[in-house]
């Protein structure tokens, strides 16, 4: 029985989602459900990681199906009008430190969760997540890093924001492999998260309000 | 009566010798892996470290006897004239996109700085190649990525034909005599006869110590053979789609480089004498994979380098980094008394389920050591203590490398941990 792309994305089967896609390209079906089913499955495979079924190879095979998907139907995916994203998050590795691993894993996993994610890469001065917050009018920032020398960066970094006047304009979350409670006093910041699925429930609490 | 640096140095290598081999020592050893923290502390640059050896081994002389911890672990300083000779891909150092003040850090293949790749991962299409003959991949593929200076390698013809009676004399090694080849065997010559220098020069360092009374814990290295395909050839994204689409071939892959990862391990400890080998371990935590693949891919290859490690009388010194509670049931199959584990997360758990197979190294959180009170880290240091260190088999050292944590606060983990921590039979 074949099964729906929903299913098969879901369960990262990579055969079996693409020769589907190709017979309902055949058959001349809307690339935009094709798109539409996609996004159920990403949904279904962000919930798994959740509940640890799932892991972050998963989540990085699943994009990687993803992009073979989206090359097929030859349409960028579209971009959803943007009242119906969630909210906007900046995100970036603070100045000094270039490791961007675990920060790539969040940015994949708020974008698949709807929300805009502007990732502004590694090694950022301060001055950078100030203008991008001008620019983009984000309501969320997350600062990553993996070394001590990072905990400065990031109390840094949240000072600029504040004594540029965008401090509560934004709420910013911390995260990294050394990152605990006491670093989120230590920089300022208004939460840290252990991992890519607290970043995404802490920037839907965020937005909750809205 | 003032004990000689002989004495000191045998009474501080017996009590790591029986943590390590869970006797219960007169008291908790302390050997902190001090990475960066040296050059701040001493009052200078990575950057003047890394192109003057004896400013670092000055440094780092300075830090372990301040402190005077039983021991140390090596300093594995890189030498920046040689990365500069290279060209050097795979580091950003001071100078090279890195402050002065701040540690080398790795780039990863395939990551992208500055909006560009900075080096090309190994394909998945050269996993035959690497299989095939994996030295004629290192040096005609591998090393034209990692390093500028040895680009033009990538035009030799296959090593197998070089030096093989009249075609490999004439023809194969004229390839090595063209201008670009020759200029890359020139930079090679450099940064050799350099490496040679940083080499001798460490190793100075650590017969300077032994003098002073202070023995190395670990020098050698090696690598978890996934780590060395994750890290090195196909990076970390490569590697975790190899799990799905490539399976057979990391596998083949990572069995393919185990005896060259226990052969450098072995191969270190014999030259220097130390014979703790240490294993970084990084692409295999909670956060990196599922337990099954943690199972099926990277635990049975690093169980084998483990094992070789232990038969050659060498003692392996596992640093996990990252979340390994759920690991703990894997890698407490190995001899009794015969590996060191490093904890970074949950050394409570550790101690219930390793604690009567291997000894445990760990302690307070880098970022309690860096903004905590002392009070604080006095109070993680006792209850780790008291409930890790029981029965023996654990040596104090922190969470993660130290970097540029309060000294303070490391004099404070470091003089607690030698009153508190004694055993009192």
């Amino acid at each position: 029985m074949v099964r729906d792309i929903v299913s098969a994305l879901a369960d990262l089967k990579e055969k079996e989602a693409l020769k589907i896609v190709q017979e309902r390209l055949s058959a001349g079906d809307d690339p935009l459900s094709i798109l539409e089913d996609t996004k159920q499955a990403m949904g279904i495979i962000g919930k798994r990681f959740e509940t640890r079924e799932y892991f972050i190879p998963d989540l990085v095979y699943s994009g990687e199906i993803l992009k073979e998907i989206t090359k097929m139907v030859k349409l960028k995916l579209p971009k959803t009008a943007q009242d119906e994203r969630p909210g906007k998050v900046i995100i970036g590795t603070v100045a000094g430190d270039i490791h961007d691993i675990g920060k790539n894993i969040v940015t994949f996993m708020l974008d698949i969760n709807g929300f805009e994610v502007y990732d502004l890469g590694v090694d950022l001065p301060a001055q950078k997540f100030v203008e991008k917050i001008k620019e983009t009018d984000a309501n969320i920032v997350g600062l990553s890093g993996f070394l001590t020398l990072v905990f400065d960066s990031m109390k840094e970094t949240i000072e600029a924001i504040k004594a540029a006047g965008l401090r509560d304009r934004v709420k910013i979350m911390v995260g990294g492999g050394l990152i605990d409670d006491e670093i989120r006093k230590y920089t300022g910041a208004d939460a840290y998260g252990r991992d890519a699925i607290a970043a995404v429930s802490l920037a839907r609490k965020w937005v909750g309000g809205k | 009566m003032t004990k000689t640096p002989e004495e000191l140095y045998q009474e501080r290598a017996k009590r790591v010798d029986d943590a390590i081999h869970l006797r219960i020592p007169d008291r908790i050893p302390i050997v902190p892996d001090a990475e960066f923290f040296p050059f701040k502390y001493a009052g200078i640059t990575v950057e003047e470290g890394m192109y003057d050896y004896e400013k670092t081994y000055t440094a780092w002389k300075k830090t372990v006897t301040d402190f005077e911890w039983d021991e140390y672990i090596a300093p594995f300083t890189y030498s920046g004239s040689v990365l500069d000779y290279l060209d050097f891909k795979q580091l950003r150092w001071p100078g090279h996109g890195v402050k002065p003040t701040h540690p080398y850090q790795f780039v990863e293949p395939g990551q992208v700085l500055d909006g560009k790749e900075v080096y090309a991962p190994m394909s998945a299409e050269d996993y035959d190649w690497f299989l095939d003959d994996p030295s004629d991949y290192m040096v005609r593929a591998y090393f034209p990525k990692i390093a500028g200076a040895l680009a033009p390698l990538a035009k030799l013809p296959p090593l197998h034909g070089i030096i093989c009676y009249y075609q490999g004399v004439f023809e194969s090694l004229s390839a090595l005599g063209t201008p670009e080849v020759l200029g890359a065997l020139e930079s090679l010559s450099k940064a050799s006869t350099e490496a040679f220098k940083w080499l001798n020069s460490f190793l100075g360092f650590i017969g300077r110590m032994a003098a002073l009374g202070y023995p190395t814990f670990c020098l050698a290295v090696t690598h978890a053979p996934y780590d060395y395909i994750a890290n090195f050839l196909r990076g970390t994204r490569g590697a975790m789609i190899d799990m799905y689409r490539n399976p057979e071939k990391i596998l083949q892959s990572c069995e393919k480089i185990t005896p060259w990862m226990i052969d450098a391990g072995v191969g270190g400890a014999k030259a220097t004498g130390i014979p703790v080998v240490a294993i970084f371990l990084h692409k295999g935590f909670e956060g990196m994979m599922s337990e099954e693949q943690f199972r099926t891919f990277y635990w049975p290859t690093l169980r084998k380098v483990i094992m070789g490690l232990i038969d050659a009388g060498m003692t392996p010194f596992v640093f996990t980094e990252g979340d390994y509670t759920s690991r703990l049931k894997f890698i407490k199959d190995v001899p009794k008394g015969k590996v060191v584990y490093h904890i970074e997360r949950d050394l409570f758990k550790a101690k219930e389920v390793l604690g009567d197979i291997a000894c445990l190294t760990g302690g307070p959180p880098n970022s309690l050591l860096c903004t905590g009170t002392t009070e604080q880290v006095k109070a993680y240091c006792k209850k780790l203590i008291d409930v890790v260190g029981e029965g023996g088999g654990f040596i104090l050292d922190p969470e993660a490398p130290l970097v540029d944590e309060n000294p303070e606060n490391v004099r404070v983990m470091t003089e607690f941990t030698k009153e508190y921590g004694v055993y009192r039979q």
